[in-house]
């Protein structure tokens, strides 16, 4: 234990020696980040009728899911008392950010990604349901709630209220992540989380690391299921992937500027520690590596004329970038947040431990858990057209232009 | 239908996000006034603490009997109270020289030598038993909260141990406690202030630098000597209504 | 029932979100605890918890009850204001079971030490003396002075 206290430079109060957020609250944020980003991504489509990236729509959703369900996660392992994480439920605190996010969490898994798949998914369950033998028949069955009304009627009021879905699910994805930015911003004790531009900041580069996920994830399966990819598409989502990621390091740099010109009473602290410790994972991973590269990338692809194949490499490159650079922030915040001391006078280092409770390996395994949920929801509820469907008239790639 | 549907999501979810809070609001008004605990009634009281750094001797017994009072654990990093040593250049007060090692509890090694053009002075810390506590402000489901006597207290039945509050601290009074992973915090020693007794860091302070004060008692000295001095708290900006206050408190304290 | 025709799972639906509602605000009620939230937005039964925590420290009026002699040197002197425990330690085993937890006697010089020693933070009107100087070598300071009374009777013998 004494060597926390040799990480310790200058002077801490002595009950702020030890980290209180470990890697996996920055998980947190990173992945309830790419559950907002991917379900903005499918509503792009179903609601502001970008046609062409129709064919991510369905699996921009099952990601959202397969993450959503892992999001809460990390803080349950964090917890002191796990145990008791219900409390939240049945006393939640009105003035307190974190108490609200059981019941934003609920509300967009329930009433807004559960019911948004399963209407968009309604007929394909019931022919499921009808075609599939053994076990999993029975899973689809219990799926139908017991109706297997696919009428043409049926389905233009599943469309109709899928679309509202989708519209309240906007709303409710910028809450969802919006919020989560609140519970840093809205630290007053914490300089380095005060900001009213926190919110937006998280919700922006929620954005970005969910089009970039979901752009990556498409490409894969393509990949995978040998299939080719939609062209029109990937440079679609490649668009407004760098369209989101201009505001969102015009919004961090704000934030930067602002504090660099304000030098308040915390800058020389913020400053010495961005120049120190969080020097790597801040200015080298977060800005240059994690967001002027990939922007440059994409930048790129949209100034110069380059073949398919050459595109397609800048994509998953810029999209890999995205994705280590948006986890660098989620770090920054967290992590960076608790290194110096609200004193002004000093800084301590994170040790992250290997097998512990809050270690890195609890924290790469739960990394991985979503991507395993997300096969399995592919494997039952496959987000591509059937040999035995008929082909869709909107799948023609050149509607739009 | 559709519209009864609609009605029914926008219900509902507003019926979730708020059973909890009117649920509670509405307890609460039913409730009516605090119970009468025998010989003491917390409606009459409201305490705060005085620090008169001018007295402050930094022997660090305020730390051991609060350690021993409150079974802290004695690992460095878990204090109730503590103390820290300044020492402070008065051309550059931005910037002191700050040590409390292991707390104060063993008191303070000299370090620095008579003469060197520095003012040295010594601060005891607590939690300040804010009014408008931060901790309290975001403790997610009401395990931290401020008595009707203005003690903040901590449910360590009902805590989570989200640490939430201990980022919210701004004077890094909070912790958790290693052996119930349950976030801990000076009670103002509420088992002893609600019969009678003193705190046990008031109990053993031998200069008197620490005084126990009830601001609803017309005849607490409290009254007199904050009339008289000038008195301050700890990260006035912070606007959290600490009532821990401070006589003679140096501008270069945070 | 023309109306629900082509809507049938969209009822179905609802329906399990209002059971789901409906579990959810049975098991509330049965879950929160009976005095959460009678003074705020806790439970009140933690105020009692507070309450019953153990007292260490018996506070010098108690001490006084029985050494009416060391109290009554002690308010004579410079240490007049001192709580005993601030030297002799938590004591409230001792004052419950006077014979059978019997107080251990402080250090004569490190106890002393804590406040005395010289150290440049402490307020110049203390009286702080160098150890080093005074006494020079490992002297108890009890050896001279006189911890209840210090100041009135004679500092050296």
């Amino acid at each position: 234990m004494d060597s926390v206290l040799h990480a310790v430079e200058g002077f801490m109060y002595p009950n702020e020696v030890e980290l209180q957020w470990s890697v996996l609250i920055v998980l947190y944020p990173f992945i309830t980040g790419l559950v907002a980003g991917a379900f903005i991504l499918a509503s792009l489509e179903r609601i502001f009728r970008v046609e062409a990236v129709r064919p991510t729509y369905r699996l921009a959703l099952l990601t959202a899911l397969a993450f959503l369900l892992v999001a809460p996660l990390p803080l349950q392992l964090h917890l002191g008392h796990p145990e008791r994480s219900f409390e939240m439920y049945l006393t939640p605190h009105t003035s307190s950010a974190m108490a609200m996010f059981g019941f934003v969490y609920l509300w967009y898994l329930m009433v807004v990604l559960l019911l948004e798949i399963w209407l968009d998914y309604r007929k394909d369950i019931v022919l499921l349901s009808q075609r599939t033998t053994g076990p999993l028949r029975l899973v689809y069955r219990a799926l139908t709630l017991g109706s297997d009304d696919i009428s043409p009627r049926a389905l233009h009021t599943d469309d109709k209220v899928g679309w509202f879905v989708t519209l309240l699910g906007i709303p409710s994805a910028f809450l969802l992540h919006g919020y989560v930015g609140f519970i840093f911003g809205s630290i007053k004790a914490n300089p380095w989380w005060s900001t009213p531009l926190m919110p937006i900041v998280f919700l922006f580069s929620a954005i970005v690391s969910g089009i970039a996920l979901v752009m990556l994830m498409y490409m894969g399966f393509a990949w995978l299921r040998e299939q080719p990819i939609d062209m029109e598409c990937v440079d679609t989502i490649g668009r407004y992937l760098l369209y989101a990621f201009v505001i969102d390091f015009s919004l961090e740099m704000l934030d930067l500027l602002h504090r660099i010109y304000e030098a308040d009473e915390s800058f020389a602290s913020l400053d010495f520690m961005v120049h120190t410790k969080l020097y790597t994972s801040h200015i080298l991973i977060q800005i240059v590596l994690g967001t002027l590269l990939p922007i440059g990338l994409l930048a790129m692809v949209q100034v110069i004329r380059l073949s398919d194949a050459a595109r397609r490499g800048l994509y998953a490159s810029a999209g890999l970038l995205t994705l280590i650079g948006i986890f660098a922030m989620r770090w920054n915040v967290v992590i960076g947040g608790q290194l110096f001391s609200k004193s002004f006078l000093g800084y301590t280092t994170y040790k992250m431990g290997f097998a512990t409770r809050e270690g890195l390996l609890p924290a790469i395994l739960l990394m991985i858990l979503p991507f395993a949920i997300l096969w399995v929801l592919v494997r039952l509820l496959p987000p591509w057209p059937r040999e035995w469907e008929e082909a869709k008239p909107q799948e023609a790639p050149s509607v739009s232009a | 239908m559709q519209e009864d549907r609609r009605r029914f999501l926008i219900e509902s979810g507003r019926f979730l996000l708020l059973t909890g809070a009117a649920g509670i609001a509405f307890d609460h008004v039913l409730a009516g006034e605090p119970e009468k605990a025998p010989n003491y009634d917390a409606t009459r009281h409201w305490w705060a603490m005085l620090v008169d750094i001018e007295q402050c001797i930094g022997c660090g017994g305020c730390v051991r009997a609060c350690k021993d009072e409150n079974g802290v654990s004695h690992e460095p990093f878990y204090f109730r109270t503590w103390v820290e040593r300044y020492h402070v250049d008065p051309l550059d007060a931005e910037h002191p020289r700050v040590d409390s090692p292991n707390g104060g509890h063993d008191g303070f090694p000299e370090i620095y030598r008579q003469g060197d053009g520095a003012k040295a002075f010594f601060v005891p810390k607590l939690c300040n038993h804010c009014e408008h506590s931060p901790c309290v402000q975001v403790c997610p489901v009401g395990a931290t909260f401020e008595s009707p006597d203005g003690v903040v207290l901590v449910d360590k039945s009902y805590c989570l141990g989200c640490r939430y509050c201990v980022q919210a601290c701004p004077y890094g009074c909070r912790y958790i406690d290693p052996e119930q992973q349950v976030v801990d915090k000076c009670t103002l020693c509420y088992h002893r202030i609600t019969q009678g007794l003193t705190t046990a860091c008031c109990e053993v302070c031998p200069t008197g630098a620490r005084q126990l004060a009830d601001l609803k008692d017309p005849k607490d000295p409290i009254h007199e000597f904050l009339r008289t001095h000038t008195i301050n708290v700890l990260k006035p900006q912070m606007a959290t209504g600490a009532k821990v206050y401070y006589n003679g408190l140096d501008g270069s304290v945070r | 029932m023309r109306l629900l025709e082509g809507r049938a799972h969209l009822v179905r639906v609802a329906g399990l979100f209002a059971a789901g509602l409906v579990v959810f605000v049975v098991i509330r009620a049965l879950l929160v605890p009976a005095d959460f939230g009678v003074y705020g937005h806790y439970r009140a039964g933690a105020l009692d918890d507070a309450r019953k925590l153990p007292v260490v420290h018996a506070g010098q009026a108690t001490c006084a009850e029985c050494h009416t002699d060391i109290a009554e040197l002690r308010a004579k002197g410079r240490h007049a204001r001192i709580g005993c425990e601030s030297c002799h330690g938590a004591q409230v085993r001792h004052a419950k079971a006077p014979d059978e937890a019997k107080p251990e006697r402080p250090n004569g010089r490190t106890t002393c030490v804590n406040c005395h020693a010289a150290n440049v933070a402490r307020p110049a009107k203390h009286p702080q003396v160098d150890v080093a100087e005074h006494p020079g070598d490992d002297t108890a300071c009890i050896a001279c002075h006189v911890p209840h009374q210090p100041g009135t009777a004679p500092e050296v013998k």
